[in-house]
């Protein structure tokens, strides 16, 4: 199996399942082609007609109503027909394989599936797969890659600060957990930054986290020093339970960002958050509401950079524009 | 019972300190001579073996054979088969059958279902507690009179320590073998790749080594406490082979096997989420790699077995944590054995000793060996040739290796199990 299953002979997008592999001018181009589509939501008429006649299927093995929904709204503006389908609650709960459900849905012709899975790996086992003709977008999987995500907040990151170059950038919470924090040390990485610091108790970082090209630390007030974009994860509930942490209120207390942390950073420093977010456990309500906080416009770029990433892939094999 | 003469090959019989071309003389099922000459031996059949290796058929340490229970990964029938081609001509099963190997009847039902001249010795191995459930011991009197070599428990936990130490005693009270695979499953958890920089990228749970060497630590000091016979089945990483090599310095009478892919395949070398990569032990570092090699040179390390596992395509079809571990490994045993001498990583007569007669002398066989008045198991090996792993080549019913499609080196051309030849590789390459 080919280590790059996701582009084709000549390098152009395939599949979009990960930023592993994918080099600055691509993941350029993706953002290039997001601004493209940026400013169309403020468009009468916010449709394109890239992809008519294209049927992109959402496969959702596990919940997620956010993510979905800017799926769907990036098909939709880009004229293709779309079909959401909840596996969590269908078939897959009738015993039919995850395969079984793959090949049935092919058997109606649609060109793109838009995977979420709780398992690592579900998306790559499904572009293996699945008929050639298909292209497979990773919606997150696991533990392991969350590639439009990350491609959003890499958008939202060039939004205000114009280039990668020179920046130091902080990730703070569950990395260990964080499909999301993988994919965007990848990318981040991949653009040029100059530092990219995780921060997070050890029960809460990967073993080898430094092998991902990043700087681990467990003090807040230190890592937060002088940087340019703080990116906050969601810290699960059930963390708790196993042992990776005493309390949320400890875990708020070294690692929650509130606004004396944030001092630390950049006068100009953003703040970001895949979202939901959990006030008053890793973000103080000040600050998700507060001047530096960009994360509602991560939310409305993310239709943008999701229909730049469809679009690409589809034209990638030669079917749309 | 037909003589066989064996001649022109290259006899390696690393017990006997034997390594010199001449000719085996096999008669009424056992190694009759080694001799330079045939003199007026009148073979039935003569096997002329210029350009290859003569050594005793090799005793494997673990293969799943799947019969009882899991008869859609393989069968006797077709397991042994793939030892025969293999050059194996005796085996161990681990108990975690379906039945359990945890009553003298199911051993029985192995014996009816193997006990056929042309079939490799399998060796049953009983479970060390009932159905494997780690709680209550075993009637492993009962067992070893239905012809239990040694017990275990498989990959399964036990519910403490007690139950090891308690277990032990009783084995060892009835002179019975404890195989034991160390993991301490708390700290496995869920895992299902080697807690490094690999499962870290991709978000894959880990395994670290602390929980194989936490569990072999315990185990070694609780067969220093009860005095048992241990053998600890199939390590994996750098602190097992220190504490292993430690326990053996200070006199503790232990013994050791590796899986032959842990001497080869690293973290480094699965190919993003192939799940034929999937094996329990994980794959290490390479470091892991490198200290599990030096264990095999300096003695730490007695034994390799293939740690056979086939598996049908559903098994290994889904996401990488979903699907099941485990490596159809019989027939690249050997290919892989001498990839290692070809990088001088050991000497062909050692890797012919760890899979002949250093395992026979784990399990106490009178194996391993082509020593004259012995039951002849003779394996015979072309190193040189090449063959590609296909449907075509393959004989065992699982094709999950990640070898498949690869072009090893080293065939094995002929088997002789109790005087009879079992096997000869017929096809052109």
């Amino acid at each position: 199996m080919s280590r790059h299953i996701q582009l084709t002979e000549q390098g152009r997008l395939k599949h979009f399942l990960t930023i592993e592999g994918l080099d600055k001018p691509l993941l350029t181009e993706i953002l290039d082609t997001a601004e493209s589509f940026a400013g169309m939501s403020e468009h009468q008429v916010k449709k394109v007609p890239l992809l008519r006649g294209k049927t992109i299927v959402n496969l959702f093995f596990e919940n997620s109503t956010r993510t979905r929904t800017t799926f769907e709204l990036a098909a939709t503006r880009l004229s293709a027909d779309v079909l959401s389908m909840d596996i969590a609650t269908s078939a897959t709960s009738k015993g039919e394989s995850l395969l079984d459900t793959i090949h049935n849905l092919e058997a109606m012709h649609v060109d793109m599936f838009v995977v979420r899975h709780a398992v690592s790996g579900a998306a790559h086992f499904i572009a293996q797969h699945t008929a050639p003709h298909i292209s497979v977008i990773n919606a997150g999987d696991g533990q392991h890659a969350h590639p439009t995500q990350a491609m959003l907040d890499m958008f939202t990151i060039r939004q205000h600060k114009k280039q990668f170059a020179g920046l130091k950038v902080a990730i703070v919470g569950d990395i260990l957990h964080s499909r999301v924090a993988r994919s965007q040390i990848l990318a981040l990485n991949a653009l040029g930054v100059a530092e990219v610091r995780v921060i997070a108790p050890k029960t809460l970082l990967p073993a080898h986290v430094k092998s991902m090209g990043v700087t681990p630390l467990h003090d807040m007030d230190a890592g937060l020093e002088d940087v340019d974009v703080i990116i906050m994860l969601r810290l699960q509930k059930e963390r708790m339970n196993s042992a990776f942490l005493p309390s949320e209120s400890e875990f708020f207390r070294c690692f929650g960002l509130t606004e004396a942390k944030l001092k630390r950073a950049k006068p100009d420093a953003i703040v970001m958050h895949p979202g939901p977010i959990n006030r008053g456990v890793e973000i103080a309500s000040s600050v998700a509401d507060g001047p530096q906080s960009v994360i509602l416009q991560q939310v409305s770029n993310g239709v943008a950079v999701r229909m730049a990433i469809m679009s690409m892939a589809l034209s990638g094999q030669g079917g749309a524009a | 019972m037909s003589k066989i003469l064996i001649k022109n090959g290259r006899i390696i019989d690393p017990v006997n300190q034997l390594d010199e071309i001449g000719c085996l003389l096999i008669a009424d099922g056992k190694i009759m001579a080694v001799d330079s000459q045939p003199g007026d031996f009148a073979a039935d059949t003569t096997i002329d073996a210029a350009g290859q290796i003569v050594c005793p058929g090799f005793v494997d340490l673990s293969v799943r054979l799947r019969e009882p229970g899991h008869t859609q990964k393989g069968t006797i029938l077709s397991e042994t088969r793939a030892a025969l081609s293999a050059g194996v001509t005796s085996l161990c099963l681990p108990p975690d059958t379906q039945p359990v190997i945890d009553t003298p009847t199911v051993v029985e039902f192995i014996k009816d279902r193997a006990e056929r001249a042309d079939y490799p010795q399998i060796y049953s191995i009983g479970a060390l507690t009932q159905r494997l459930a780690g709680n209550e011991l075993s009637a492993m009197f009962a067992l070893k009179q239905a012809g239990c070599i040694a017990v275990s428990n498989a990959s399964a936990p036990l519910g403490n320590l007690l139950i090891l130490r308690r277990a032990m005693e009783y084995a060892s009270s009835h002179g019975l073998l404890l195989m034991f695979r160390a993991n301490e499953a708390a700290l496995s958890g869920k895992g299902c790749a080697h807690e490094g920089a690999v499962a870290s990228r991709y978000g894959l749970p880990g395994i670290p080594e602390a929980a194989e060497s936490i569990a072999l630590a315990q185990c070694l000091e609780l067969a220093e406490l009860t005095g048992c016979r241990v053998h600890i089945s199939q390590i994996s990483c750098k602190q097992s082979v220190i504490k292993l090599q430690q326990a053996k310095k200070y006199g503790l009478n232990v013994t050791a096997d590796v899986a032959i892919h842990q001497l080869h395949l690293t973290e480094n070398d699965i190919t993003p989420f192939d799940s034929n990569y999937h094996v329990m032990p994980p794959l290490r570092s390479a470091i892991d790699r490198q200290y599990l090699r030096e264990g095999l040179c300096n003695g730490t390390i007695d034994a390799i077995c293939s740690d056979h596992q086939p598996h049908d395509l559903d098994a290994k079809l889904g996401a990488f944590p979903e699907t099941a571990p485990g490596i159809a490994s019989l027939e690249t045993l050997l290919p892989l054995c001498l990839e290692l001498t070809r990088q001088h990583r050991i000497s062909l007569s050692q890797a012919i000793a760890s899979l002949t007669s250093k395992p026979a002398q784990i399990l106490g066989l009178a194996a391993g060996s082509l020593t004259p008045g012995h039951k002849a198991d003779v394996c015979i090996f072309d190193p040189q040739a090449t063959w590609q792993v296909t449907q075509d080549s393959w004989h065992s019913s699982g094709s999950n290796t990640p070898y498949w499609q690869q072009t090893l080196t080293g065939r094995v051309t002929h088997t002789v199990q109790a005087g009879k030849l079992v096997y000869r590789l017929t096809d052109a390459s």
